[in-house]
């Protein structure tokens, strides 16, 4: 009986400051034994765009590992996909509170806030929560495809018809979010399930990565490097220094080794990745 | 602004904007530009920038600091001044006095609520334009076109022009390398197999290796020649 997540999951993490900046206001996480990885790019004036997104990838974590040891500890009611997306939503509006009073308590972090992808793998599933245009792509097979739409300013006018995707690249309002974790009281994650097969491979990225590198050159570089995922990961950050390197750029890549799915009792597989 | 671009031995490693009024080099790790080599002294050099004019400033380093191979002590920087420190040489750019340079605000914005603007100024060709040529900005490299030619195996005199960004050589599950087109070279990097890939009879390890002129290849048992297309 497979119901732990342990081995089923290989994980590459990268960030670079890029070669325009002076600092790297980017931050990851990545736990392959819970099957987390979160990547948060910050915005705001002085360090306060790292001080947001550290914030954002380490206040999401703990707070994540510390309800799903709680959740299995009561054997919580509903099923353990359910409980993670609800989980996803309650945490994500902690860290938007945390941030928030952050930045109107102490003036220097003024303004401060933070993009957010957070996916959770659990039972053959994906979970993933977004707010702004960190994004989330997977690899499966020939297919590469974006699983997030960017909450920004661009990807409005391009649903409305204002601009075709062509044009969109050469947008002047590329990096304009509409929302964003930390800037105003409340704000709303997207949440989405994706059923997960074995040589998936999923990569988390910030705007320096999709703003410098083509799509297919990105997925080129995750079919050639999927076996070595440290390699692909380098690789993806050299190509965006390689083309100008304007922004920060910070990639998470997670491959799945084999299927891991609910096991019996609905918390009982929850407790063994969590412990 | 004005930057510092790192290089040893020809090959670039960094470029180094000059963020701060004063930027201190040297081999300890508290410096803003460390150089973790012995020949560097562990507080080497300065650079103080004032507006747009940058001064060098030698801090009784043991090994002494060159600018165009000239031992100096202070310097007024000029655009394309190459200073030395040990093995090290950093080239002094003048920041470019371009309208584009005025934009250095923060990449990723938030657009809060507010109508969305005038979708006339977004298709203003002008305005198009202006973001195109920013879009193209970072200069094609002017790489020399190169190719792999097959020496050895069933295919051997077959030639192989390495166009694309990553190129995939040897067997999957087996032997695999590839061969990336970067800006300032080729480089060969060991992928898969226990095997590494071995070039001009030596081998690799894990680190990427930039690529010269002939260099003789040998990828999964097949002998191969890397070379430029001038």
């Amino acid at each position: 009986m497979t119901n732990s997540l342990l081995g089923a999951l290989e994980i590459a993490t990268r960030t670079d400051p890029g070669l325009v900046r002076g600092q790297n206001e980017d931050s990851v996480f990545a736990d392959a034994d819970r099957g987390l990885a979160i990547l948060a790019d910050g915005m705001g004036g002085y360090n306060a765009g790292e001080v947001a997104s550290r914030m954002a990838t380490e206040i999401l974590s703990s707070r994540l590992e510390k309800a799903f040891l709680d959740a299995a500890a009561h054997e919580a009611e509903g099923g353990g996909q359910a409980v993670v997306q609800r989980s996803l939503v309650e945490h994500i509006a902690a860290v938007n509170t945390a941030i928030y009073c952050a930045a109107t308590d102490q003036s220097q972090f003024g303004g401060m806030g933070t993009t957010l992808v957070a996916t959770v793998f659990c039972d053959d599933r994906v979970i993933v929560a977004h707010i702004g245009d960190s994004r989330l792509y997977r690899l499966r097979g020939e297919e590469f495809v974006a699983l997030t739409r960017d909450h920004s300013l661009l990807q409005e006018q391009i649903d409305s018809g204002q601009i075709s995707q062509e044009e969109a690249r050469f947008s002047i309002n590329r990096n304009l979010v509409t929302r964003a974790v930390g800037v105003d009281p409340v704000v709303e994650a997207e949440v989405h399930v994706h059923a997960v097969c074995p040589g998936d491979v999923y990569l988390l990225c910030s705007d320096g990565l999709y703003d410098m590198v083509e799509e297919d050159e990105i997925q080129h570089a995750l079919e050639l490097f999927g076996v070595n995922l440290e390699l692909a990961a380098g690789q993806l950050i050299q190509m965006a220094n390689d083309n100008g390197g304007e922004d920060n750029v910070s990639v998470v890549v997670v491959k799945v080794l084999h299927e891991f799915p609910a096991a019996r009792g609905r918390w009982s597989k929850l407790r063994s990745w969590f412990r | 602004m004005a930057k510092l671009i790192l290089s040893m031995d020809g090959l670039v490693l960094k470029e180094i904007p000059l963020l701060k009024e004063r930027m201190s080099i040297g081999r300890k790790a508290h410096n803003d530009i460390q150089i973790d080599n012995m020949a560097i002294s562990g507080e080497h050099a300065a650079v103080v920038t004032i507006l747009s004019d940058s001064f060098l400033e030698d801090l009784n380093s043991t090994n002494g600091t060159l600018v165009n191979g000239q031992s100096v002590k202070k310097h007024f920087l000029k655009d394309g001044d190459v200073i030395e420190l040990g093995k090290y040489k950093m080239k002094y750019l003048a920041a470019p006095v371009a309208p584009g340079e005025v934009a250095d605000y923060d990449k990723s914005m938030l657009f809060q609520s507010g109508p969305l603007p005038d979708v006339a100024t977004l298709g203003d060709p002008m305005i198009a334009a202006v973001a195109q040529s920013q879009a193209s900005a970072p200069a094609a490299p002017t790489l020399p076109a190169a190719a792999i030619q097959l020496l050895s195996g069933s295919n051997a005199g077959r030639e192989l022009p390495l166009t694309k960004t990553l190129t995939t050589l040897g067997k999957p599950g087996l032997q695999v390398a590839v061969i990336a087109r970067r800006p300032h070279g080729y480089f060969l990097t060991h992928v898969e197999g226990a095997k590494f890939p071995t070039v001009n009879g030596r081998v690799l390890d894990g680190q990427a290796h930039c690529l010269q002129d002939h260099d003789v290849i040998e990828i999964a048992g097949v002998k191969m020649e890397f070379f430029l297309k001038t």
